[in-house]
């Protein structure tokens, strides 16, 4: 039988010991899938197998019996029936007592116990007998590790599938398991271990019975493993962590309820010892078992875990922190290590558990009466020794924990031990709200008792929290007169008006940090108690927010009282808004809000502008009525200030910008978060654009960039988060006013050959009598300027799907000015270019106007004649020839100034249509590289006429339109981004770069200006630049050239050394990867050159220091080709050595050691 | 090297924090000239390791901040270090890693002194004149052997 023969033959492989693992895996495989297949029975497999598994041979017989029950483990899922079952388990169970072969038995007596119920089970009685042979035959401390783990597994599986014949076995098997436990080291064998023990103990349920007096043995074998500690830790071990074994071992330690007697003596002891690990060890485990055993039984070691509790919290305190500052912080900022921590929370549950017994023992306790009786001492935070400091802080923790935990132990804190407080501090209980008017007399500069202060505001912190989490949880508490209300009332208001006059007159001694911050947070504390609990007055509410904003009007000085206060407002703030304490807001609006918002638009208090604006911002940001109010408040006072500039206060223009900033910064980034509230970002632009509406008349000049750039900023962001409705409102509006207020006309609807006259452009105006060239520009009204850049960036922010209104006369007059100069306008024709890309065609029929016709308007219209000198004139008047603004970009005018406008605006239309990955680009970059090229042909022509005059306005074009590169490649922070809704195509900028470069390197090769090579260089160096890293490694062998000459170019000028710094990272970026070394070797020589003249680059530091570690990373190229630059190097360096920035010279001396060492 | 250490058991100290110089604001102070001072000279030789043991100057107190004279404007800069014994023969090797060290750290214009502290060594005269004579010190970088001790002392300060 050839399927018996090859049986064999598999099993002679898997027995044969010097055949390799895999071998036998394979083997065994084939076995495995042959029964699964049916073509072999279990029956004829171990008859074929009786051999093997009788054989005296201690080696075949064990490898016999493992392959049986490997085979078994293989067929987990195959059913079998319960004969075939009995007959295998009786097998393994009498093998076990063969200590020869025991894996073997061990495999299979597990794999057959796994096995589920639909593919046949071991039976019970069979499953008793396992166990008893398991008890009788295996000495399992004796075994190696994997089988000691095998043991345990079975164990746990026998436990687990027949609990109830495991119990019958009564006392005897209980002492088997605890012996084959006793002694274990393995981590892997204990994780299996501890579960044994909760299994045990659970199948064992009698509490009064067998279990109790086991329990002692049982406990002797797990508590010599706490606390879990590994002396070594092996890689091997890693896969076991300390966490999870010290879980395990809690899970058994809190098991049962009949334990109690001998682990928490246990975890008591461990916790007075000195390693930390035991005592966040013992404290956790107390915190587990602490649930689990029940509040009868820890009663009885209550004294004792309360004594090791207070020690383990005032003995684990830390260094303080000794600078208060505004942040809030638990106690007096003693950093609390995780000892503290675990031992409050462990304190909290136990309160919990047996409240009175802990109260009581807590409100007697010795230390805490003496911290008591001390406090008097305890004057000035400065005064107190350190250990009186973590006393105190000890003590402020522990009530502040037991008060919090329900109300009748706040009750019972607040009887003991406040009226002691009051005391100290001096504080007498005043009758109703009587004389709540602050009276400074009252307390005439009596010193205030920090340790008292401390304690006090600890108390009322837990009591408020308490009823936070109680309204939390239950919306409608019952508040019956509880003593700690009755307390807090009667003493609010003698409370409050100590705090703030002692804050008033601390205002002018010179007071600690952690006394301002305590009596800060005490009337916070105070102040957001919930109405429906303390009804504290309305007059004392007022009172409070008085004082703070008091401090915040005058105390601008004291930064540390200030950000508190500040902080202490915006509490009360959100609490306010949170809470709906609808008596309390009112309050809260008129004191703060209100007066925050008059601050902003005042400009007589002294106060500094910044800090009014970080008032208002914070404030504003703590609820959503409160900021409304702000908004509004800013937005008026944004308004007011622009009209006032407008109208010719130019002082204002600094506070506008500041106000402006704010506005962006802080404001429009809540609102954006927060969400839903559209409505004041349209009613500030609408605002903004009344405002220019309104200006009307004003002929002074806006002067201030800033300004101008600041409004514009605001406006886009603002309509940038705005939706389509909203946009499309301020678009109407918009353009209503630039379509009645600007000078400029522009067509109504413009198709190529509508006659509709158009007025001259001032520009041909001006040239008559020409003197300048520059006024040219400039006679574009600077009113009509500051329309327009808003109206721009009305366009540029608005999102694709807004409805443009006219877009063809928008264009139009875009197209118009730009050539003025007015780059606003060339951002906002890429815009409109970019958006109009997303319109499907259904919508394109509703707007007037598709990206084709738009792209098309802007590359064919012919706007312009031209008259005979060059002058320009808009179309319809005069006769000279049309010109479009490619012709212009081309040359068909002399005048350069044009010509850069020109350039500029191409280059934004530009890019937006490589955003868009539009086809239309590729004339774009057309149109600049020939103006780029037949520039530099006509200069050079010039230059040998000798016609040259000033070099640097000559090329100013070709600058341009290299420049134009950059424009076209980098990430604008003003317009065509996410935040404006710009549609960018992945990958853009990479193939961009993939088709343009290739053009510029045949360019530059085919070119033979100086100027115009030079400014080829330019545009690749802007191009490599702004690409991304990935794209330049791939091809950093061809760029290599091109690079270093850009480099050599953009360090001539003064202007470009950003420009620089930046090729210059993309240098080292190349150098420092792998691939880009080796692209580099070839130009070895020609990159050192360059690389030490940029060494003493005078006008960057980073440009020197980058410089260095570029050299540095190319000292690692292959010796030969480095070593002929070494002296050369080296000289250069020496200079580098003395240069004037320390960072240089340091990055020097490293550079050095590198190239000389190459010697 | 001696069989025999010339001091077994030296006394350590911890080093000093290192101070991080606050950075400039770019634009403002592109121009300004950060002068070469004693901190600068210390972190270029705090770190140089003893011939002897395996810790550095610093951690021994050869070397302190202290003892460091700089006059930038003349261009002279002299440092005092203390051996850690009298009759440490290892004076002279530690005065030439300095003296090695400072040479490829500074820029030309400098003229570096280096001597030992005052009473610290018992023939301090002889070691302040080897270490200062510009002949025997480049005699002395001739040798292969000491070039290379030299070496391996001051690479940690690359670090």
């Amino acid at each position: 039988m050839a399927e018996t023969t090859e049986l064999i033959q598999h099993i002679e492989l898997y027995v044969d010991t010097s055949r390799s693992p895999t071998e036998q895996a394979a083997s065994l495989n084939s076995i495995i899938s042959l029964v699964k297949s049916d073509f072999l029975t279990i029956e004829v497999l171990v008859k074929e197998m009786r051999m093997y598994l009788t054989t005296t041979d201690n080696v075949i017989r064990a490898r016999g019996i493992l392959l049986l029950a490997e085979v078994l483990t293989g067929l987990a899922s195959k059913p079998l029936d319960n004969a075939t079952i009995h007959s295998l388990i009786g097998f393994f169970t009498d093998r076990l007592a063969d200590w020869r072969a025991l894996r073997g038995a061990l495999v299979g007596c597990l794999a057959l116990l796994r096995r589920k119920v639909n593919a046949g089970m071991v039976s019970a009685s069979d499953g008793k007998l396992v166990a008893q042979s398991y008890i009788e035959s295996l000495q399992v401390q004796s075994l190696g590790q994997h089988d000691r783990k095998l043991c345990f597994e079975l164990l746990e599986c026998l436990l687990e599938r027949h609990p109830n014949e495991i119990a019958s076995l009564g006392e005897t098997f209980f002492y088997g398991i605890c012996q084959a436990m006793d002694g274990e080291k393995d981590p892997h064998c204990l994780m299996l271990t501890f579960p044994i023990v909760e299994t045990l103990v659970r199948i064992y349920p009698d509490p009064s019975g067998s279990l109790a007096s086991f329990c002692g043995d049982l406990f002797e074998l797990l508590g010599s493993y706490f606390p879990i500690h590994f002396t070594h830790l092996k890689d091997e071990d890693a896969e076991v962590k300390r966490d999870d074994l010290s879980k395990a071992l809690m899970s058994a330690f809190s098991s049962t309820p009949l334990f109690e007697p001998f682990v928490i003596p246990l975890l008591l002891e461990k916790l007075s010892s000195s390693l930390p690990l035991a005592k966040v060890d013992s404290l956790k485990y107390l915190n587990h078992c602490t649930a689990k055993y029940g509040a009868d039984r820890m009663a009885k070691h209550a004294g004792a875990i309360w004594i090791s509790l207070k020690d383990a919290i005032s003995n684990s305190l830390e260094k303080p922190d000794m600078s208060f500052t505004s942040e809030p912080l638990y106690g007096l900022g003693f950093q609390e290590n995780e000892i503290a921590t675990e031992a409050l929370m462990l304190l909290q549950k136990v309160t919990l558990q047996n409240e009175a017994l802990f109260l009581s023992l807590i409100i007697q306790d010795e230390g805490i009466n003496i911290v008591f009786n001390s406090i008097a001492s305890h004057e000035h935070y400065n005064n107190i020794p350190l250990q009186g400091k973590q006393w105190l802080h000890a003590v402020g923790r522990i009530l502040y924990i037991i008060s919090k935990t329900s109300m009748a132990s706040c009750n019972s804190v607040f009887e003991s031990f406040f009226p002691r407080l009051m005391n100290t501090l001096e504080i007498s209980v005043t009758n109703s709200a009587g004389d709540c008017t602050l009276n400074e007399n009252t307390f005439p500069s009596k010193k205030f008792n920090f340790g008292a202060l401390y304690l006090c505001v600890e108390l009322i912190a837990a009591c408020r929290d308490l009823i936070m989490r109680s309204k939390d949880l239950a919306p409608k508490p019952d508040t019956p007169q509880e003593t700690c209300r009755y307390m807090l009332q009667s003493f609010a208001d003698s409370l409050v008006n100590a705090f703030s006059s002692s804050l008033a007159t601390n205002a002018n001694e010179v007071a600690h940090g952690a006394d301002i911050y305590f009596k800060v947070k005490g009337l916070q504390i105070l102040a957001t108690f919930p109405g429906d609990f303390l009804p504290i007055s309305k007059f004392l509410f007022a009172n409070i927010l008085t004082i703070l904003m008091s401090i915040i009007l005058v105390d601008f000085n004291k930064i540390l009282l200030w950000k508190l206060v500040l902080k202490a407002l915006v509490h009360i703030g959100s609490f306010v808004d949170v809470y709906h304490e609808s008596e309390k807001a009112l309050g809260y609006m008129g004191a703060v809000v209100d007066k925050t918002v008059s601050l902003v638009s005042r400009d007589d208090v002294k106060m500094p502008f910044s800090l009014k604006l970080e008032a208002a911002s914070e404030i504003g940001a703590s609820g959503r009525n409160h900021m409304l109010k702000i908004v509004q408040g800013m937005e008026e006072a944004i308004v007011a200030k622009l009209s006032d500039y407008v109208h010719g206060n130019l002082k204002s223009a600094e506070k506008t910008i500041q106000l402006l900033e704010c506005y962006c910064n802080k404001i429009l980034s809540w609102i954006n978060e927060t969400g839903g509230l559209e409505e004041v970002l349209l009613r500030f632009v609408i605002n903004i654009w009344n405002c220019v509406e309104s200006c009307k008349d004003f002929s002074i000049q806006v002067q201030e960039e800033e300004l101008l750039d600041a409004t514009m900023m605001a406006m886009k962001l603002a309509i940038g988060s705005c939706s389509e409705e909203s946009q499309n409102i301020i678009i109407h509006k918009a353009y209503s006013v630039i379509s009645s207020s600007i000078s400029i006309p522009f067509k109504e609807s413009l198709d190529a050959t509508s006659s509709i006259q158009l007025e001259e452009l001032s520009v041909s105006e001006q040239i008559d009598n020409s003197s300048h060239r520059d006024d040219q520009i400039d006679k574009f009204s600077l009113r009509d300027e500051w329309i327009l850049s808003h109206f721009a960036s009305v366009i540029i922010a608005v999102r694709p799907k807004a409805q443009i209104v006219n877009v063809k006369g928008i264009l139009h007059l875009f197209m118009t000015t730009v050539l003025k100069g007015c780059v606003p306008a060339a951002q906002a024709l890429g815009s409109v270019i970019n958006k109009l890309g997303t319109k499907s065609n259904e919508t394109a029929n509703s707007i007037d106007c598709t990206l084709e016709e738009a792209v098309d308007m802007i590359f064919r219209t012919k706007l312009w004649n031209l008259n005979e000198n060059g002058v320009l004139r808009t179309c319809g008047s005069g006769n000279g020839s049309k010109v479009g603004l490619t012709d212009l970009c081309l040359g068909f005018s002399s005048n350069k100034l044009l010509r850069v406008h020109a350039v500029v605006g191409l280059a934004w239309i530009g890019k937006g249509l490589l955003l868009l990955g539009h086809e239309k680009v590729k004339d774009v970059t057309k149109i600049l590289l020939e103006c780029l090229l037949s520039e530099g042909r006509i200069r050079a022509m010039e230059l040998k006429q000798g016609l040259l005059e000033n070099s640097y306005e000559q090329h100013s074009v070709m600058r341009s339109a290299a420049d134009a590169f950059h424009i076209l490649m980098s990430d604008s922070e003003v317009c065509l981004n996410r935040k404006f809704h710009a549609i960018a195509r992945p990958l853009y900028k990479q193939r961009f770069f993939s088709t343009v470069m290739p053009i510029l390197q045949s360019c530059i090769i085919k070119s033979d200006s100086s100027v115009c090579r030079s400014m080829l260089f330019r545009a690749s160096a802007h191009l490599i630049s702004n690409a991304p890293l990935i794209v330049i490694l791939s091809e950093a062998k061809k760029l290599m050239p091109v690079l270093l000459d850009g480099l050599s170019l953009l360090s001539e000028d003064i202007l470009d050394k950003d420009k620089l710094y930046s090729l210059l990272l993309v240098l080292s970026g190349i150098l420092t990867d792998k691939n880009g070394q080796v692209a580099v070797i070839e130009n070895a020589h020609i990159l050192v050159n360059c690389l030490t003249r940029l060494i003493d680059y005078p006008h960057m530091m980073f440009v020197r220091e980058t410089a260095l570690q570029c050299l540095i990373a190319t000292s690692e190229l292959p010796y030969a080709r480095i070593f002929p630059m070494r002296t050369q190097v080296l000289q250069a360096i020496c200079k580098a050595l003395d240069d004037p920035k320390r960072a240089v010279r340091q990055e020097a001396v490293r550079c050095r050691r590198a190239w000389a060492s190459i010697a | 090297m001696v069989s025999e250490l010339i001091n077994a058991n030296p006394v350590i100290y911890e080093k000093k924090e290192r101070r991080v110089r606050s950075v400039p604001t770019a634009a403002a102070d592109e121009y300004a000239v950060e002068p070469i001072d004693q901190q600068e000279i210390f972190d270029h030789i705090r770190d140089i390791k003893d011939p002897e043991h395996p810790y550095s100057l610093e951690e021994l107190k050869v070397i302190t901040e202290d003892a460091i004279e700089v006059d930038d404007s003349r261009g002279y800069i002299r440092v005092t270090f203390t051996p850690t014994v009298e009759h440490c023969s290892m004076a002279t090797v530690i005065g030439l890693c300095l003296r090695v060290k400072l040479l490829r750290s500074l820029p030309s214009r400098y003229k570096v002194d280096i001597r030992v502290a005052p009473g610290s060594h018992a023939t301090e005269a002889a070691v302040n004149k080897q270490l200062n004579d510009k002949e025997r010190v480049a005699a002395a970088l001739e040798n292969t052997n000491l070039l290379d001790m030299v070496d391996e002392c001051i690479s940690p300060t690359y670090e």
